[in-house]
Order: C-alpha cells, then sequence, then structure tokens
C-alpha cells in the first residue's frame, strides 16, 4: 500500500532555526505562567518523548511552525483566524479527561495522562487541508484513534462516534456568542474512526500541542476538511445514529457529514479543486482525500461521494 | 478658500493611498501572516466598502454640519473607493484564479458572494468613468445624478457581498450594514421631510450645492 520509506530523521529535527528562536519564547512565556500546560509538568513549548517516525507521514516539507500555530480556525476563541493564537493561552488544560461512553462495554473517564500512556507516541506528518481553500503540512504527534477507542469496547451496535470540544464560557469568548452550537461536535463513522490514519493528537513539530490547536489532545482526520477534526476533544460519544455535527446543523448544504476532501466537489462558496499550500504563491490542484485516497479510497466504495459530501 | 480646499484634497489623497501602503509594506516584509494574498484581497475589499460608505456620508455630514466645502472631497473619496474595488477585483482574478477564465465564470455564476461582488463592480465602474466634469456636462445634471444614484445598490449589494463571504460571525458586515442603513436613512427621512413642506422649493442643485 505505502512504499514511502520513513524518514531517518524526523523533520521536527530539522526546524529552521527561526522556529527554535519563537520556542524559546514559548518557554519564556510559559515560565512566566501564562502557557501552563496540562500534561502533569508538560507546557506548552516543552518537548514531548522522541516520537518515532510513522510511514504514514509525508515526505513534504512541514509548514513552519510560526504559521501552524499563527493561522487557526477555532471559533471558540472567537472568528479571526490569528485570534485563536492570541487568545488560547487562558484555555484550563488541567486537570483533563475524556469521556468515553454510548454504545461500549465499558464506559470510561481517561485522565490526560492515562491517554498519554496509551500508545507510544508517533510523529505523523501529514496534510491539512481547510474547506476554505488552503492547506498546510503538519508534524503531528499522537496515535492512531482506535488505540483509545478500543480502551472501552464498542459494542456490535456502534456505528458512530460523536466527538465533543471543550467549553469554557470563562476562557473561551467565542462561545459566549450564538456562532455555533456549542459545544463544537464532529462526528466519524467507526470505521473512519478506527481508520490508522485517523489520529489521536497530543502535540506537533516534536512539541506538546499548542492551546491554540487543540490542546490536550485532538483529533486529526487528514483526508477530511480540516473542520472535522475537532480539536481540545472531552468526550466521545459511541451512537448507532449519524451524530448530528456542529457544521452540518448549520449549513446542510455547505459542509456534509462525510466531508472528504474532494477536488469534484464543490463548495457553494469555495471551488474546491485547487489549494493555495501556505506559504506558496501559486495554487496546486487539490487531491482526491487530500491524497490518501490509496489508504481510504475502500472506506467509501459504491458510494456516491457527490451525495455524500 | 480655495487654497484651503487644495491643502485638503492633497491630505485626503494622501490618506487614501495609507491602506494601499499598508498592505505593500506587509507583503514587502512579510507581515501579513500566514496567506498574504488571502489578507491582501480582504483588505483591499474591506478599504473599498469603507471608502464607499465614507463617500456615501459627505452628504449627511454636509446637510447636518453645514460644510458645503465637504462636497468637493465626495468625488475624490468616490473614486477611491473604486480604485480599492478594482484593486480587489485584480487580486481575485490575478493572485486567487490567475487569469483562469472558466473557473472564474463558473464562480460568478455559482458563487451567490462572488455573483454579488462582481454586480457591485458593474455598478460602480460607470460612475468611476462618468466622474469628469466634462462627463457631467455631457450628461446634464439631472441624469448624471440619476446615473449616480447607482452608489445606493451598489453599497447594499457590497455590503452583501461581505455578509455572504463571511462563514459564521457576521458582525462586522452586520456593522457596515447598520452604517449604511442609517446613511441612506437619513436620505429617505429628509426626502419625506421635503415633500411634507411643498412650499420649500425642492433641493436639486447639481453637482455643488451652495449652503442657503
Amino acid at each position: 500500500m505505502l512504499i514511502q520509506r520513513p524518514h531517518d530523521v524526523p523533520p521536527s529535527e530539522i526546524t529552521p532555526k527561526s522556529v527554535f528562536a519563537e520556542r524559546r519564547q514559548f518557554l519564556r512565556l510559559a515560565a512566566g505562567g501564562a502557557l501552563v500546560l496540562a500534561l502533569s509538568d508538560a507546557h506548552a513549548g516543552d518537548r514531548l518523548p522522541a516520537a518515532a517516525a510513522s510511514p504514514y507521514s509525508t515526505p513534504e516539507e512541514p509548514t513552519p511552525y510560526r504559521h501552524v500555530t499563527g493561522y487557526n480556525n477555532f471559533v471558540e476563541f472567537g472568528s479571526g483566524k490569528d485570534i485563536p493564537a492570541e487568545r488560547a493561552h487562558r484555555l484550563r488544560t488541567s486537570p483533563w479527561s475524556v469521556t468515553l461512553d454510548g454504545l461500549v462495554h465499558k464506559p470510561r473517564m481517561l485522565a490526560i495522562e492515562d491517554i498519554l500512556k496509551l500508545a507510544p507516541l508517533e510523529e505523523r506528518v501529514y496534510r491539512l487541508r481547510c474547506v476554505e481553500g488552503w492547506s498546510m503540512v503538519v508534524p503531528w504527534v499522537g496515535f492512531s484513534l482506535s488505540t483509545l477507542l478500543k480502551q472501552v469496547e464498542p459494542l456490535g451496535s456502534a456505528r458512530y462516534v460523536a466527538l465533543e470540544s471543550v467549553v469554557q464560557p470563562d476562557t473561551q469568548p467565542g462561545v459566549r456568542l450564538p456562532l455555533l452550537d456549542w459545544p463544537y461536535t464532529e462526528g466519524l463513522r467507526l470505521d473512519e474512526a478506527m481508520h490508522p490514519l485517523t489520529l489521536a493528537a497530543v502535540g506537533l513539530y516534536g512539541e506538546v500541542m499548542p492551546k491554540q490547536n487543540g490542546a490536550p489532545v485532538r483529533l486529526v482526520v487528514p483526508w477530511k476538511y480540516g473542520f472535522k477534526s475537532a480539536k481540545s476533544i472531552v468526550r466521545i460519544r459511541f451512537t448507532d445514529k449519524e451524530p448530528l455535527t456542529t457544521w452540518n446543523k448549520l449549513q446542510p448544504d455547505e459542509y456534509g457529514f462525510y466531508a472528504n476532501v474532494n477536488p469534484e466537489v464543490s463548495h457553494p462558496r469555495w471551488s474546491q479543486a485547487r489549494e493555495r499550500r501556505i506559504g506558496d504563491f501559486l495554487k496546486r490542484p487539490t487531491q482526491l482525500f487530500n491524497g490518501y485516497a490509496e489508504q481510504v479510497g475502500p472506506l467509501y466504495a459504491g458510494m456516491d461521494l457527490r451525495k455524500f459530501y | 478658500m480655495a487654497k484651503y480646499i487644495a491643502a485638503l484634497k492633497t491630505a485626503l489623497f494622501i490618506l487614501c493611498l495609507l491602506p494601499l501602503a499598508h498592505y505593500a509594506a506587509g507583503l514587502w516584509q512579510d507581515t501579513l501572516g500566514a496567506n498574504p494574498i488571502e489578507a491582501l484581497t480582504r483588505g483591499l475589499g474591506d478599504w473599498a466598502l469603507r471608502l464607499l460608505l465614507i463617500t456615501l456620508a459627505v452628504t449627511p455630514l454636509r446637510r447636518l454640519s453645514g460644510w458645503a466645502w465637504l462636497l468637493k472631497l465626495r468625488r475624490m473619496l468616490g473614486l477611491f473607493a473604486f480604485f480599492y474595488a478594482s484593486l480587489h477585483l485584480i487580486a481575485y482574478l490575478w493572485l486567487d484564479q490567475f487569469f483562469d477564465w472558466a473557473e472564474i465564470g463558473r464562480d460568478i455564476l455559482k458563487r451567490p458572494f462572488i455573483t454579488v461582488g462582481m454586480a457591485t463592480f458593474l455598478l460602480l465602474a460607470p460612475l468611476a468613468a462618468t466622474s469628469t466634469k466634462a462627463m457631467i456636462r455631457r450628461l446634464g445634471g439631472q441624469r448624471w445624478q440619476r446615473l449616480h444614484r447607482l452608489i445606493y445598490p451598489a453599497a447594499l449589494l457590497a455590503v452583501l457581498h461581505f455578509t455572504w463571504m463571511v462563514k459564521v460571525d457576521v458582525r462586522e458586515p452586520a456593522l457596515y450594514g447598520v452604517i449604511l442603513a442609517v446613511l441612506l436613512g437619513l436620505r429617505a427621512w429628509w426626502r419625506i421631510d421635503d415633500w411634507r413642506r411643498p412650499l420649500v422649493p425642492r433641493r436639486r442643485i447639481i453637482p455643488i450645492q451652495v449652503r442657503r
């Protein structure tokens, strides 16, 4: 299936110097108490334990750290893309736990410290394609979501998962406005959620997840538009019916449940045929399933992708 | 007085170029963030709309303040609105679509916010083209004024264009909508007021009204 050779050196190890300078600034801020992160004694900017390179990684050049952490959609903090980087430091990520319930044998509430110990961390360099027509390459750190989901032994009747993001009205100005129907909820079919590409991410660029990127744990589904990859997850519910998801509820004709990256299916406001990779001048053609067709195409065999967009 | 107006016009000209200078410097120094082309395109659109509203504010301001000279600045403001709208359009055609006319055609037909944006530009273009004194003379004051009322639907469409472009948070376009409603509402109110007093001659002095 995959013929790419894993990198000998993870891209995080060859980060440009400017990035290290920024990291130091992050650390200074963290030392000042502004960016104290949840992971027991871990802070934003702290290195995570060395993560193994993954055969799922793309060899493409990662988008610079300052853009990955400075250009975010995280509507809980407001609607501008520079706003999460300004405001997210207030998010309380300690203590943090994720509730797994619904159609499962063993519903559980897992503390973030325990989630981190579930599996060895991997570095997964994934393409990220936003529905707005831009894209990035992000060196995530985490492990397959399936590892987490298997902890609670889903019932045979479970066919979907709904993932809920945190709501902290005192730290998230956006949730005090009726912008979206809070909590931000995303959903996947169980086979999508169990697919090895689907990531429970706890960091990026070898560091603890910055808050604006969805600390302390978020979903990353690289073949779907970015809004599917819910941030700062507090609950995963197993259901037998397709869960109602936030953007789909808001504008069903614009944001489908599946939201698979597809250059052939245009959005009412953005043609999805091309995308601008952050840092590029020219646009590039968008790939079916964001370039992951080989791995995830079989999940949708026989489905009309125009109907189930 | 003429000297002051000339100085004022020069100052306003420079002021109106500042947003452009800001974005040019931002591009040069790479301070427009992760997606400078998006920031530039949106910024140019923002300033086109803002200048359109400022242009529309001239008449109410003049009427409320009695400063007739304000009217002498209106043409420049309107032309700058059109200037930024043109740059906004060029940014879209070039940096967003790279002159892919088939794709641009589909965009115009299929994406309502782009349809409306194009319509706005088409309404503004004849106003810019007939902004000279020679054109006012050629058209005659009445016809010229009638033509230039196209700025009202153009401004409404511009606000709609912005509103439909936004994903969720419509507070900013809503603010422009409120400002536009006030500017147009004042005109409507004054017009009704004039009708109520039929003995007072209608105000139809074009293009520059002298203070009564």
